[in-house]
């Protein structure tokens, strides 16, 4: 049995409504199917399942708005046998964007926690799972009766907790704690505001990246000259809705060049780096009416730029407009953020965990350049790069932005 | 003149599509439309290909520097339709 919890679509994400079920109680579901509507302050998102099974229960109603991490549904798997033997990571439970859960149980910092905060996504892969169960098996803590009962109540499986602030490691009362639990008046007067809570969610993200990757940043001015050049002719006799931008230029050098710089693609969780092999480019898209939204382009590295082009203009209108996919929103392995034409020249950002780096696009801006000894006018763009020196050099982090300016030379071989 | 009016009223309709919370009433017609709507470069090309379906006016890339402005890009379309 797998719980369904409402899943985060960014760190900015509190709350969710489910608009809409698609399936009910019996209905089998496979692997990509789209089981719910779920309406955020973003506009609507479509909610897929991962696996393959039934549904066996709905745990919230249409019309029902609930935190991220609650329970919605229980999906009975196709192949049960594995999962029976236990635990189905009910640390999902907790709100895993909310700033106290990192304080209420700092204590019992571990590989194991680092890992399930290090996953924004609610729907844990076989992968980690079964990682967990191996886990258990070798290492069970010990834990007072009234913090088994508490835990047991709030849903939180303590058996992923290595070790307890009591004595010999041992948990007490006080280490199963959720912001649920804390004075019920507190939580009534600051967290129900939608924009507060926003911003508290925004908070616990980039402060435990801040708190836990230890960032380094670089910077490269980028002559774009080549590329616009290029994409004048090659727009000239094109409809608008044909023609392609700069940025997707820009995206594609990012995601080619990612491909020969694994350790800048991935994520770092539990204590270690898996890269990724495919390039899920997110794109930080933002919104209207406020916010952000960072919509993953799948596969980046293998778009060819008209391709390219057609997927960050859908995606740009649905997270506008809803319909975004929840995959779309939680597979990114790497983050873009661009400042846009009117922004500034540069930007320097904060990685998402369990991401390794994000770069930063600046406004596209003339200045004065020396080519061949002779000072010309020349279109430039600073691209930034914040990566985790956990896993990288800024050896290979100048080597990566180096390559990206190369491929913007030759902007062709993107076609 | 009549022409021109009608000619704004669809843009600006076709921008409030883009941007439904732009204050077009207060929106100076000589000013830069990007900087005033925050529009990025990803709504000026829908602007563009919205203009172009119902108008049948396709504003290409050389020709930006002369559609910056509501004015502009109105007087624009009305040279061209």
């Amino acid at each position: 049995m797998k719980t369904l919890t409402m899943p985060s679509f960014g760190a900015d994400m509190a709350m969710g409504t489910i608009v809409k079920w698609n399936v009910k109680q019996g209905d089998l579901v496979s692997k990509g199917d789209i089981i719910a509507s779920i309406e955020t302050m973003k506009g609507l998102i479509d909610m897929e399942v991962f696996d393959d099974g039934s549904i066996s229960t709905l745990l919230v109603s249409e019309g029902d708005e609930v935190e991220v991490g609650v329970p919605i549904a229980e999906l009975q798997l196709k192949n049960e046998n594995y999962s029976n033997n236990k635990p189905e990571l009910k640390l999902e439970n907790v709100s895993l964007d909310s700033g106290e859960l990192d304080t209420s149980i700092d204590v019992n910092k571990t590989p194991v926690d680092d890992q399930i905060l290090a996953d924004k996504r609610i729907l844990v892969t076989k992968d980690s799972q079964d990682q967990n169960v191996n886990r258990q098996n070798t290492q069970q803590p010990k834990i007072s009766p009234a913090a088994r009962s508490r835990a047991e109540r709030l849903g939180i499986d303590w058996r992923l907790l290595s070790k307890g602030s009591g004595p010999d490691g041992a948990i007490v009362l006080d280490d199963i704690n959720i912001p649920d639990e804390k004075s019920a008046e507190q939580v009534s007067d600051t967290v129900k505001d939608p924009s507060n809570m926003m911003r508290q969610a925004i908070s616990a993200t980039v402060s435990r990246s801040k708190r836990e990757i230890p960032h380094y940043y670089l910077q490269l001015d980028i002559v774009l000259n080549n590329t616009i050049n290029w994409l004048s002719d090659h727009n000239a006799n094109l409809p608008p809705s044909k023609r392609i931008l700069s940025n997707a230029v820009i995206y594609s050098a990012i995601a080619r060049a990612l491909t020969s710089f694994p350790a800048f693609n991935g994520f770092y969780r539990d204590g270690h780096f898996q890269p990724s092999e495919s390039v899920h480019l997110g794109n930080a898209i933002n919104l209207r009416q406020g916010g952000l939204m960072v919509a993953a382009i799948h596969d980046a590295q293998r778009l060819g730029l008209i391709e390219l082009m057609e997927k960050i203009t859908d995606q740009v209108s649905r997270a506008r407009k809803g319909g975004l996919r929840m995959s779309e929103m939680q597979d990114a392995t790497v983050t873009l953020s661009n400042m846009g034409d009117r922004g500034t020249d540069s930007i320097q950002s904060i990685i998402f965990p369990p991401q390794v780096a994000i770069f930063g696009i600046g406004r596209q801006r003339e200045v004065p350049w020396v080519i061949d000894n002779t000072v010309n006018i020349a279109t430039i763009v600073s691209v930034s790069l914040a990566a985790d020196h956990r896993v990288s050099d800024g050896h290979s982090g100048a080597r990566l932005l180096n390559k990206i300016n190369k491929l913007l030379q030759t902007p062709e071989v993107l076609m | 003149m009549n022409n021109n009016q009608s000619i704004k009223d669809l843009v600006c309709m076709l921008i409030l599509d883009i941007a439904p919370e732009a204050d077009l009433h207060n929106l100076d017609p000589n000013e830069d439309l990007r900087e005033e709507l925050d529009l990025d470069s990803m709504d000026f090309i829908n602007l563009l290909d919205s203009i172009a379906t119902k108008t049948g006016v396709n504003v290409p890339e050389s020709d930006y520097s002369k559609v910056n402005s509501l004015a502009l890009l109105t007087n624009y379309l009305a040279t061209q339709s």
